[in-house]
């Protein structure tokens, strides 16, 4: 599904000549829920932003079905970290949710239902006719949410979504997005910094090293597709797979693989 | 008893200030500095139904259409200004300058070629209510957010629909600072562009009082002007509060949450 090949993506100006990624190659494939987790100021934003098509790598490629990317393509919709800055202040949440939908050649009846969808899905139906400002953060991040819904992307990009929300917000926005993965069959490609998130969600889990960034180790998370933070959280399993992250997040910002052995997909159980 | 309050709030300084007025100049008998109550006597036989519609009426007309011309060029500029970083830097040096020019001083250049009837005087009036519109278009249209600016280009919202849902509704509100200011600006060019070479408006009464030494005739003039500038500011708000509805709660809800 989406496929990205030896990506690198270095910024240059006034003389400075910085690689925040250096040779970046995993895939995703149709359906899957993918975790991108690695130490704070490795580029995981500047290689979403590459994903999404919203900046141009300096070498390599992102192909999504098949195609290059090279903008900004219809089949994938973006959910920032600053929802408060990307929602449009003076448009009602209806407004938001619908003001992609009409760069597509929808009609309004069918625009209607996505964006009353998309609010149900979200839990939000009630606050159709608010303004973003009028509610809470979390609430505001389940628009933009409901927003990317709406637009039936193939996949969905979520970079550190829940970095600026609550911890009991968080947790329900986790669950929120395993529900609608589960619901939907989308294809998410979720960005974060928290080893616990990433493990929680995700059906694998990429470890990027330090910057410049390469892939450190690729794991696939053998919990359960039933989650729920009260029980998934104490099981042992995840206490394991976190672990394994964590040691492999130090190892990366020490910038060398922890051994040979965690190259393989699955950590053998201790 | 709350609204009682607040309307006290509001008409206690200008009751204050008009009793002041009339009490200082009961006994005047300067000529030039007439009592309020000869003013306030003379007031509804100067400006009488043909006299607003003779007078008030086309200065009104022409700054609405100075200053209508001075928003759409002004909002024009300042985009296109304030979307392209190289235009920009073409044009500042040249903005400051004219910005720095009085425009008053361009009635006489005006007059050269404009004449002097209506459309020297729509002609000044949109020449100096046009700088703080462009000016603060630009600034606003430079400032729109970049996380904004990313959302609108990863879900293919771009061109007229860019423009129109994202760079000037987020704009919209140092547009309106400028508009604001393109209003006093607008009311003192009027005035000012009606006492060169003019045959109706206040302006022109005004000076022709003056002239014809009608003192309390002349005075009643300039309390049209200042109530002609009190209304035009009371239907701006009303404008604001719409347009800028959105804007406002925003702060409020920012403000709050501090």
């Amino acid at each position: 599904m989406l496929d990205v090949r030896g990506l690198k993506k270095v910024y240059e100006g006034s003389g400075r000549r910085v690689e925040a990624v250096r040779d970046l190659t995993f895939t995703v494939e149709a359906g899957e829920l993918v975790c991108l987790v690695g130490p704070s100021g490795c580029g995981k934003t500047t290689l979403l932003k590459c994903v999404g098509g919203l900046l141009t790598p300096t070498a390599g490629q992102v192909t999504l079905a098949d195609r290059p990317v090279s903008g900004p393509p219809p089949g994938m919709a973006f959910v920032f970290q600053e929802y408060g800055r990307s929602l449009f202040p003076w448009m009602r949440v209806a407004e938001n949710i619908e003001l992609p939908l009409k760069q597509k050649d929808l009609t309004k009846s069918r625009r209607r239902e996505l964006v009353a969808d998309a609010l149900e899905s979200v839990g939000l139906t009630d606050a159709a006719g608010a303004y973003p400002w009028q509610l809470s953060g979390g609430m505001q991040q389940r628009v933009a949410i409901a927003r990317a819904l709406a637009y039936e992307p193939d996949v969905l990009l979520m970079d550190e979504p829940f970095a600026a929300v609550d911890a009991q917000t968080r947790a329900d926005l986790e669950d929120l997005v395993r529900r609608l993965w589960r619901e939907r069959g989308m294809t998410i490609l979720f960005v974060t910094h928290d080893i616990d998130e990433a493990v929680y969600l995700g059906e694998r889990v990429v470890v990027l090293s330090a910057s410049p960034t390469v892939v450190q180790e690729q794991l696939k998370v053998d919990l359960p597709d039933e989650r729920d933070q009260l029980h998934t959280r104490v099981a042992p399993r995840f206490a394991e797979l976190r672990t394994h992250v964590y040691e492999q997040i130090q190892a990366a910002k020490r910038g060398t693989p922890e051994d040979a052995v965690t190259k393989s997909d699955t950590p053998p159980p201790h | 008893m709350r609204v009682l309050l607040r309307l006290f709030f509001v008409v206690a300084l200008p009751v204050l200030l008009v009793a002041v007025w009339w009490a200082a100049s009961s006994g005047s008998t300067d000529p030039f500095w007439p009592p309020l109550r000869t003013i306030l006597k003379t007031f509804p036989d100067v400006w009488t139904a043909d006299r607003l519609r003779t007078d008030v009426l086309p200065s009104v007309l022409r700054l609405a259409a100075g200053y209508a011309l001075a928003t759409v060029v002004g909002i024009g500029l300042g985009t296109v200004i304030g979307s392209y970083r190289r235009v920009r830097a073409v044009c500042e040096p040249v903005l400051e300058f004219l910005r720095a020019v009085p425009p008053p001083v361009l009635i006489p250049v005006i007059m050269l070629f404009a004449g002097i009837g209506d459309t020297m005087k729509i002609v000044v009036i949109a020449s100096g209510c046009v700088w703080p519109i462009l000016l603060n278009t630009v600034e606003g249209v430079r400032a729109v957010d970049s996380v904004m600016l990313e959302t609108a280009r990863s879900y293919g919202i771009t061109g007229v629909a860019r423009l129109r849902d994202l760079v000037l509704r987020s704009a919209s509100p140092q547009i309106f600072a400028g508009l604001r200011q393109a209003l006093s600006i607008g009311i003192i060019l009027m005035v000012i562009s009606e006492m060169f070479a003019a045959s109706n408006g206040i302006g022109f009464t005004v000076v022709q009082f003056q002239r014809s030494f009608a003192i309390p005739d002349m005075w009643t003039g300039i309390l049209v002007l200042g109530l002609l500038g009190f209304l035009l500011s009371v239907v701006f708000q009303l404008v604001e509060r719409r347009v800028l509805g959105w804007y406002h709660g925003l702060r409020a809800s920012t403000r709050r949450s501090q």
